[in-house]
């Protein structure tokens, strides 16, 4: 397997180099995760904390996963056009069930007994959520972003095959010319790319959840959560 | 089948010493209860016999038989074992979890099932209850069914670890009633774990005291155990009231009775009350009615006269025939003397054994 | 002409490429959840077995796991020597990721069997292969099931991808869509005969959790 493309320096530098598509690539997933969650999270914790529209959350999830993320995005670029922001409304579409799900999973599941010692000591309804059911569930909502991120990298490099920028170009354009280093070069890239973020979220996850719900080591480990498609 | 530890020690690999150079002799055909405070060996010592846990030294011998010497899915075959929660195969029919041993060792499934039907009923549950699984049986059902898996292939010997601490103590004392009932019928060697000194005295045949390190306090017979605790350490096991407890070994046959007279009893102002000779009540000098709080036969322990003498509104217990008619009277005093006088000749007897030995 | 007449126009016409596509496409995506299945068991039974195993079984397989399917797709023919158009990488690259959730199902599953019941099967005269296969390995079913649908909904989803390296299945029809403009009517078909197929295998894994599993319904009352 040849190294020579992902190796020469030329391809590190210029506006077709890797550290700007990979920049590039970074962006409209960022763009999209961040639209994703400013609605599935405030959804999530809503339904998690009402128990309405539980069922919902449930099938969104499962369908989530049904969903070829590649007939999605062709289906949403024949009715709107091709363009970064029917691309990102893409991405958004896709990255919202696992987030949803999550979070809804994360908030119903925290202990009835905490919630019910949190309203008989007076919290109101929006502080029960927001400072006991949030805080408790942050491992599983977390694990939802990580979920929804590597969905969405994985998604945003198909994107490549209609018109955008970012690490599948290498993929589409090597493949086009039959340029077989060009394209291990995008996929070695694009995998470690994926790897890294993903445990920079794992980190992450450990750092803001409360010692106080953290596994312990010994402790016996969560069933893991469905993952979505990439 | 009689089971022999011989100097038999077990040292974990982590350096805990759970069972320290045991010697014991399980006698054939009678329950013996390891008794002790939690994480003395107890179980250790059980698992030993069905090669559960190797011993790192010293044997255990079933019959003249090191069960080192056996393989250990064929020992444990020729061997019931019952643990608390039952630990019921919860993915098979109860039927299918009775089954469970006879099916293994080569018994046509029909067969085993057949058997397993009627062993349910033996040990008090209906032939129905065998197509459910285990999680649609109560805790003290599910714990039953874990004795009929043990006896299924009708084992000679029955390891017992701790089987009714997790049900609750009306269940308890149900299921200790029914396992004295079976093994009248069955004679089993059975070795019965548990960590509760009343279940030990209640089962027991013989009793094995167990201390922290894994050492063996003494080993008797539950009467033995409360009249004379071999140290500190037993006495302080076996409680407070052991005195009490004691009489419960001890017959009423041999109490003398005052007789209940035809023109009436009085005993510390009050009446007795006889209707068609059975005893319903003592009259007080108002009239009032008072309860007699129950009666006692010849066949019951020192222990329960003791309990119906000091009950009783007249601190009398009623001793009736098998008839329920009212024969006699038994005075808190004069189950005081008794108790004095034979407290006193077992001591003496102690004190005799005691400098000749 | 509605889209509707369109649709069925299309049908018409290709027909039997549809139908060609929904074949290739249920071959690709099983055959690698019945391979991972297999495999899972050994891997999963070492998980729990042997500690040492555990942490680096489950972190390689969760690092593969984060690894773009369209990447490691690519990725493939240069490690395994087969040509990019060959469905042989898509088999490999599916077995991969469905082998990455079930062992972590697997080992999960057999963790949380409750470890008195293991303890009374052996004492009551077990051999471990036997008692592996007659206590183990049903009880932990619940959650190894479970692992299952999820590898074979997001198989049957993922299939699409390798449409865009040339390789059939329903993806092709998102491609041919594309090629002719974004005409919908056959990205539509894909679309929907994909979740189709994806929720028609849920269901049959479903059933077929009752029937293997008749226990867990009673017990979860
Ligand atoms: N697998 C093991 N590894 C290390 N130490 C052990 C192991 N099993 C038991 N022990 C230790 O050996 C000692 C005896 O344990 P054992 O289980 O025999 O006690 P027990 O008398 O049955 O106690 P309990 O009444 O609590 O059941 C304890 O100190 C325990 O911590
Ligand atoms: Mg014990």
């Amino acid at each position: 397997m040849s190294l020579d493309y992902l190796l020469d320096a030329a391809h590190w530098s210029g506006p077709d180099g890797f550290p700007h598509q990979i920049l590039e690539h970074l962006r409209y997933t960022g763009l999209a995760l961040l639209i994703a969650m400013v609605i599935a999270l405030p959804l999530g914790v809503l339904i998690g904390h009402t128990g309405r529209g539980a069922g919902l959350a449930i099938n969104l999830g499962n369908a989530g996963r049904a969903l070829p993320t590649l007939g999605v995005l062709m289906l949403i670029l024949a009715v709107t056009g091709v363009g970064l922001k029917p691309v990102i409304g893409a991405l958004v579409v896709l990255a919202i069930p696992p987030l949803l799900t999550a979070t809804y999973a994360g908030v119903s599941s925290v202990d009835r007994g905490v919630v019910d010692a949190a309203r008989g000591v007076g919290l109101r309804e929006p502080q029960i959520a927001l400072g006991v059911e949030v805080p408790l569930a942050l491992p599983v909502i977390l694990g939802g972003v990580r979920s929804a991120t590597l969905q969405v990298i994985s998604t945003a490099t198909i994107a490549a095959y209609v018109a955008q920028d970012g690490l599948g170009r290498y993929l589409f354009d090597g493949l086009a010319v039959r340029d077989y280093p060009r394209i291990v070069a995008g996929a070695v890239v694009l995998a470690v790319l994926a790897v890294v973020v993903d445990a920079l979220l794992a980190l992450l996850q450990r750092v803001v959840v409360s010692p106080g719900v953290r596994p312990r080591a010994g402790s016996r480990r969560r069933t893991a959560l469905p993952q979505p498609e990439r | 089948m009689v089971i022999r530890f011989e100097s038999t020690t077990k040292q974990y690999p982590d350096g805990t010493v759970a069972v320290d150079a045991l010697d014991l002799t399980v006698p054939s055909g009678a329950i013996t209860v390891f008794v002790g405070p939690s994480g003395c060996g107890k179980t250790t010592s059980l698992r030993m016999i069905n090669r559960m846990i190797d011993p790192t030294s010293g044997r255990v011998l079933i019959d003249d038989v090191d069960v080192a010497s056996e393989r250990p899915a064929r020992l444990r075959r020729r061997i019931g074992y019952v643990i608390q929660h039952a630990g019921l195969f919860p993915h098979r029919t109860v039927v299918d979890n009775v089954a469970t041993v006879p099916v293994l060792s080569g018994t046509p499934r029909k067969e085993a099932r057949t058997r397993a039907y009627e062993l349910l009923e033996r040990v008090g549950l209906t032939a129905a209850m065998g197509d459910r699984y285990p999680a649609q049986l109560s805790g003290g059902q599910q714990q039953r069914v874990g004795v009929a898996r043990a006896l299924a292939a009708d084992p000679p010997v029955l390891l017992m670890d701790e089987p009714f601490s997790a049900v609750d103590p009306v269940v308890r004392h149900d299921l200790q009633a029914e396992l004295l009932r079976l093994q009248g019928e069955l004679g089993k060697t059975i070795v019965l774990v548990t960590h509760d000194i009343d279940e030990a005295i209640v089962l027991g045949d013989h009793v094995a005291v167990f201390a922290e390190g894994g050492r063996l306090a003494q080993f008797a017979p539950p009467e033995e155990l409360l009249a004379s605790p071999a140290d500190a350490f037993v006495a302080g096991f076996v409680g407070r009231d052991r005195g009490y407890r004691g009489l419960s070994f001890a017959t009423a046959a041999d109490l003398p009775v005052e007789p209940v007279t035809a023109e009436g009893t009085v005993v510390e102002g009050l009446a007795l009350v006889l209707d068609d000779g059975r005893p319903t009540g003592w009259r007080d000098p108002d009239g009032r009615l008072l309860p007699t709080e129950g009666t006692h036969t010849a066949d019951d322990s020192l222990r329960v006269v003791a309990d119906l003498a000091l009950l009783s509104p007249a601190g009398a217990a009623i001793r009736v025939d098998a008839a329920g008619r009212a024969v006699g009277l038994v005075r808190q005093t004069t189950v005081a003397d008794v108790v004095r006088q034979r407290q006193r000749s077992r001591l003496a007897v102690g004190a005799v054994g005691g400098s000749a030995g | 002409m509605t889209l509707w007449h369109q649709v069925l126009d299309y049908l018409s016409v290709n027909g039997e490429d549809v139908r060609s596509a929904v074949l290739q496409h249920l071959y690709l995506a099983l055959v690698p959840v019945v391979v991972a299945f297999v495999l899972s068991l050994p891997l999963g039974w070492a998980v729990v077995s042997y500690g040492w195993v555990r942490h680096p079984l489950l972190t390689l397989t969760s690092v593969v796991y984060t690894i773009p399917s369209l990447a490691l797709l690519l990725l493939l023919p240069g490690l395994l020597g087969t040509s990019i158009l060959d469905p042989f990488n898509v088999l490999v690259a599916l077995t991969v990721y469905s082998l990455a959730l079930l062992v972590r199902s697997t080992a999960d599953g057999l963790a949380a069997i409750d470890a008195s019941v293991v303890q009374a099967a052996t004492a009551m005269g077990y051999r471990p292969l036997r008692r592996w296969f007659a206590v183990d390995l049903p009880l932990s079913l619940p959650v190894v099931l479970a692992g299952l649908r999820v590898a074979v909904v997001s198989n049957v989803s993922m299939v699409s991808i390798a449409a865009l390296v040339g390789i059939g299945g329903l993806g092709q029809l998102f491609t041919r869509g594309f090629q002719l403009g974004f005409y919908m009517p056959p990205i539509l078909i894909g679309l929907v005969l994909s979740v189709a197929i994806a929720l028609v295998l849920d269901a049959l894994v479903v059933i077929a959790q009752r029937f293997v599993t008749p226990w867990a319904r009673v017990a979860a009352r």
